[in-house]
């Protein structure tokens, strides 16, 4: 059908539109445009834009089977309380079917501070397990072989020091590093923008991160250095298209940095990985996912001059966004995150963790967790959704969300570029207060009713407090000190204290790969927070920028 | 608790409240000032201004970590715009300066602007007395801008700094004027950001040109708050400026003339509060409306004739 | 002319700060001061902070699950210093089983997830002395 013909068409449905809405109005605040057709999308080159699964510009997937091969990664999100009860979920989940583990810290720990720090009070194993010492991490791998699995660490700030700790695990279970599976998140920048678990001003932070790069180049080939992360970005209120913007901004900051600190992008980039939110609308999800890995393969090969395809790959993990469970009617969740599960699958995600049901609640219950894991098992194996490659491909509709999304992302890359890049951006606040406008306007949107979130304000009902909630002890933060001591007491203190000597001597260097120093002074038991107390020293801390 | 008693003991809450009182005109402020206003003249005023994002908080954290490690003691005044639309305010000054809470030698007020930019300046003045009569040895008063109302207030000050930052393009231009009016001494932050040198040279230059009515030139100093750069040099700047302005009798016309104001602001706003409510008392208010409404008779005579009435 | 002054703080190590700021900015829509600490505030910091600012109200926000540790310390410290007068709230990830002991312990409301921010101004109104 010729365009003018569908034009034709299309004026003659306006038309009847008209007469429909004048008998029935539609429903308020709904999208501006009521029906898509071809000529939607009459502008985009097939070849060009969409093109093929595992080929520039990615738009269709990044491997050329997906999941007709085998199936995302099934990582659930686990961790709290002391590493020995960790160990236990983790081994669970193993049994249970889960392909991978993803370790969630305590907040000391993601701050660089050790349990006894009186900072640390009330915090020691709430949302994650408390990690002082090579010693802890020993007891969180306990009979798991790090050899076989694939452990992805939700660590930024002191990232460097968590996957020391992880490959000195394995050097004692005799896995030679090279063979080390996993990933770290280690991205400081969304942490200054949203999530706020930072430690060291930008500058330096980028250095350690950029001495990842360097070092896990060279010797852990196999792990992923940086989960490029708008997970967090997205849960701190922004929108589909401001969280693949801001996300890719970071992610140009770090092949800059790494660039300049004369690594060739086609060394590292291969590595890089990012980690996306699934949000509840599923088609404009859908839409973000093919977006990103078409702007993304753009970025490195016009920007960067990646030549490497696996360089322009934007390979994602995803979590359901834990913002959009609601406290009331907990089990609603498990719909909600069924759809974001089938919109993360349908997006083409390299890996997935599923929120539980309970989780505006508390930590997630054994029983809950199951759940959600079989929720992924269930889209899998049942759905149909994962048989075909990028199944919404060729709907008018996604494929124009999918262009909207790249164009409003390239507009705030370019406005990002105009401050200076992600780094000035986020010390000027930009970043931070178009996140909170957009928070501000969606609670603003909830409250006036004209966004409708079921069983908080709309169908609501009476409920009871609901029952078997997680709770960690208050006695595991006490535990967590006493173990802390007996470890200390046990160690070589003078080599513990040489090797934080060392360390600080290389942070002076700037041209120090901070990574063997940091190696080193794990294996003699110096804990987090003195190693991380060490780097504080000489690089001092960041402050926060607040522009409400 | 009587405020004053426990304020000169040393009481931060007495202090606090004191300052509520101030800021919120309540009846009792007036008898809490006249019973502090012995007690200060002691504290040395510095004035801090700048456009939004200068970096204001951060130096202001800066410089009093600095005087604090010289053994004196701090009292800091943030004034952050009230909205006009709604009269509420985000006051987020404190954020910069979360590591000095918890010094006890240190004091921090945050205040909004609550739409009466005359009574502001009046009100913060009376509440760096507070300050003052507590026993701090200097006390920052610290403004958004440099407009009006920041001239205003800064004029309870014993010195004036502006800070700039570059790469601020036109929005210098247009404040200009008033930087020159009011900095004693000038920092420009951040100046690891590209256009610092430059931002420098125009500043020179708009000195070399304003013909100085005095011999202090005032100095600009380059300074990177977040990295404690260019911290000494400030200081040194402005205890300059104070020898100066102490040793030229600056600084006693200064406060004489602060003085004046001082009284002639409570002059003011007793005078006109105590007009306003005996015409509205005694329904003569409404009935003078009317009558200009109606041209009947005129603001101007209406006044003569009140003054006539009640200040014989 | 007095106005409600509200300190929005957020104890402990958590860095979700989305809800404490949306918070903060209902706050000042609804005519209120807000004075803003941000992140990582101890229990000291967020007492000293309301006593120097004279605040009516302290309102605090905890994802973490530390709250039944830092929000009886809070109120403990505020009470210490003097200002008995003090309204303190708390908001954030909270089981409704912790709700009867941090009351108790002197938080006069909690706030939990879905909550409305027209719900917080008014009990603001009508609870601050």
């Amino acid at each position: 059908m010729s365009n003018e013909k569908i034009q034709a068409g299309l004026d003659k449905y306006n038309a009847s539109v008209e007469k429909a809405i004048a008998k029935f109005p539609e429903r308020a605040n709904l999208p501006e445009q009521r029906l898509y057709t071809p000529l939607d999308i009459s502008e985009t080159d097939y070849a060009d834009e969409i093109g093929f699964p595992g080929m520039y510009p990615f738009t269709r997937g990044v491997q050329p089977t997906m999941y007709r091969g085998r199936f995302w990664t099934m990582r659930m999100y686990a961790g709290f309380s002391t590493a020995a009860e960790s160990n236990k979920r983790y081994r669970y989940l193993i049994e249970s079917g889960a392909t991978g583990l993803s370790c969630a810290f305590d907040l000391p720990t993601q701050i660089g501070y050790d349990s006894d720090d009186p900072i640390s009070e009330g915090e020691v194993g709430k949302v994650g397990v408390a990690i002082d010492s090579l010693a802890d991490m020993e007891v969180l791998f306990d009979q798991i072989d790090l050899g076989k699995v694939s452990t992805s660490m939700t660590i930024n700030a002191p990232a460097s020091v968590l996957l020391s700790m992880y490959i000195a695990v394995a050097e004692k279970q005799g896995v030679p590093a090279d063979q080390l599976k996993g990933t770290i998140q280690n991205d400081i920048l969304k942490e200054y923008a949203a999530r706020g678990t930072y430690i060291f001003p930008p500058r330096p932070s980028m250095r350690l991160i950029t001495n990842i790069f360097e070092y896990c180049s060279k010797n852990v080939p196999k792990w992923n250095t940086i989960s490029i992360s708008g997970y967090h970005i997205r849960e701190a209120g922004s929108t589909a298209s401001q969280e693949i913007a801001f996300t890719i901004a970071d992610g140009i900051a770090y092949c800059e940095a790494a660039i300049k600190a004369g690594l060739h992008i086609d060394d590292f980039a291969g590595r890089l990985s990012f980690f996306w939110n699934a949000h509840n609308n599923v088609l404009e999800e859908v839409a973000k996912f093919r977006a990103s890995r078409r702007v993304w393969a753009k970025v490195m090969k016009e920007r960067f001059h990646a030549e490497k395809p696996k360089s322009m790959m934007l390979r994602v993990h995803t979590q359901t966004a834990g913002s959009m469970l609601t406290a009331q009617q907990p089990n609603n969740n498990i719909i909600r995150v069924a759809l974001q599960t089938a919109a993360a699958v349908m997006g083409g995600t390299q890996s997935l963790h599923t929120n539980s049901r309970d989780e505006a609640l508390a930590l997630p219950t054994e029983e809950s967790v199951m759940i959600a894991l079989r929720t992924q098992q269930i889209v899998a194996y049942e759905s149909g959704l994962a048989d075909v490659i990028d199944p919404l491909a060729g709907s008018y509709y996604v494929e124009a969300l999918t262009n909207k999304i790249e164009k409003e992302a390239w507009e705030y890359i370019n406005k990002i570029d105009e401050i200076g890049g992600a780094v000035a951006a986020i010390e000027k606040g930009y970043i931070q207060k178009e996140i909170q406008d957009s928070a501000y306007k969606w609670q603003m949107d909830v409250e006036s009713g004209a966004k409708t979130i079921v069983g908080v304000n709309k169908f609501q009902i009476e409920e009871e407090p609901p029952k078997g909630l997680l709770k960690v002890d208050a006695s595991v933060g006490v535990a967590q000190c006493k173990r802390l001591a007996e470890m200390k007491a046990k160690r070589d203190n003078d080599a513990v204290k040489a090797a934080l000597a060392d360390l600080k001597k290389a942070c002076q260097d700037e041209n120090e790969n901070l990574m063997p120093h940091i190696l080193n002074a794990v294996r003699t038991y110096a804990t987090l927070g003195e190693i991380c107390g060490v780097m504080r020293e000489v690089f001092g801390e960041y402050e926060a920028h607040v522009n409400l | 608790m009587d405020i004053v008693e426990e304020l000169l003991k040393g009481n931060r809450l007495a202090l606090s409240r004191a300052i509520t009182a101030i800021e919120n005109e309540y009846d009792e402020a007036m008898d809490i000032m006249k019973k502090l206003y012995p007690h200060t003249g002691h504290a040395f005023v510095l004035g801090i201004t700048g456009p939004p994002g200068a970096g204001k908080s951060t130096l202001t954290d800066k410089l009093a970590r600095a005087y604090r490690a010289q053994g004196k003691t701090v009292g800091i005044i943030a004034i952050d715009p009230t909205s006009p639309f709604t009269g509420g305010a985000i006051l987020g000054d404190r954020i910069r300066m979360n590591g000095l809470t918890t010094d006890e030698g240190v004091f921090i007020r945050s205040m909004g602007t609550r739409g009466s930019l005359g009574g502001l300046s009046h009100k913060t003045a009376d509440a760096v007395k507070a300050m003052d009569a507590f026993g701090k040895d200097i006390i920052f008063v610290e403004t958004v801008g440099v407009g009006q109302s920041e001239v205003d207030i800064v004029k309870a000050a014993d010195t004036t700094m502006v800070v700039l930052i570059p790469g601020m393009g036109d929005d210098i231009q247009a404040i200009k004027a008033g930087i020159l009016e009011i900095g004693d001494v000038f920092t420009i932050n951040k100046a690891d950001h590209d256009g610092a040198d430059k931002l420098v040279r125009e500043m020179n230059m708009m000195l070399d040109l304003d013909g100085l009515m005095t011999d202090w030139r005032p100095p600009i100093q380059k300074v990177i708050a977040s990295q404690n750069e260019g911290i000494t040099e400030t200081i040194e700047n402005i205890e300059k400026h104070f020898k100066y302005i102490s040793e030229n009798g600056i600084l006693t016309k200064r406060r004489t003339e602060r003085s004046k104001n001082e009284m002639l602001d409570v002059l003011h706003s007793n005078i006109g509060s105590y007009i306003t409510k005996k015409l509205v008392e005694s329904g003569k208010m409404d009935e003078y409306v009317e009558q200009i409404k109606a041209r009947e008779t005129d603001p101007y005579t209406v006044v003569s004739n009140v003054m006539k009435d009640m200040l014989k | 002319m007095a106005k409600v002054r509200v300190l929005v703080a957020k104890p402990g190590l958590d860095g979700h700060d989305r809800g404490a700021k949306v918070v903060a900015r209902a706050l000042r829509d609804a005519g209120f001061e807000v004075i803003y600490t941000g992140l990582r505030q101890t229990p000291e910091q967020i007492a000293e902070a309301a006593l120097q600012e004279d605040v009516n109200v302290v309102a605090m926000s905890i994802l973490s699950g530390a709250h039944p540790h830092l929000f009886p310390k809070v109120v403990n410290l505020i009470r210490e210093k003097g200002m008995d007068d003090v309204l303190i709230i708390g908001g954030g990830v909270i089981p409704e089983t912790d709700i009867p002991a941090l009351k108790e312990a002197g938080i006069a409301e909690v706030f939990t997830p879905g909550t409305p921010t027209g719900d917080i101004v008014e009990f603001i109104k009508a609870n601050v002395k």
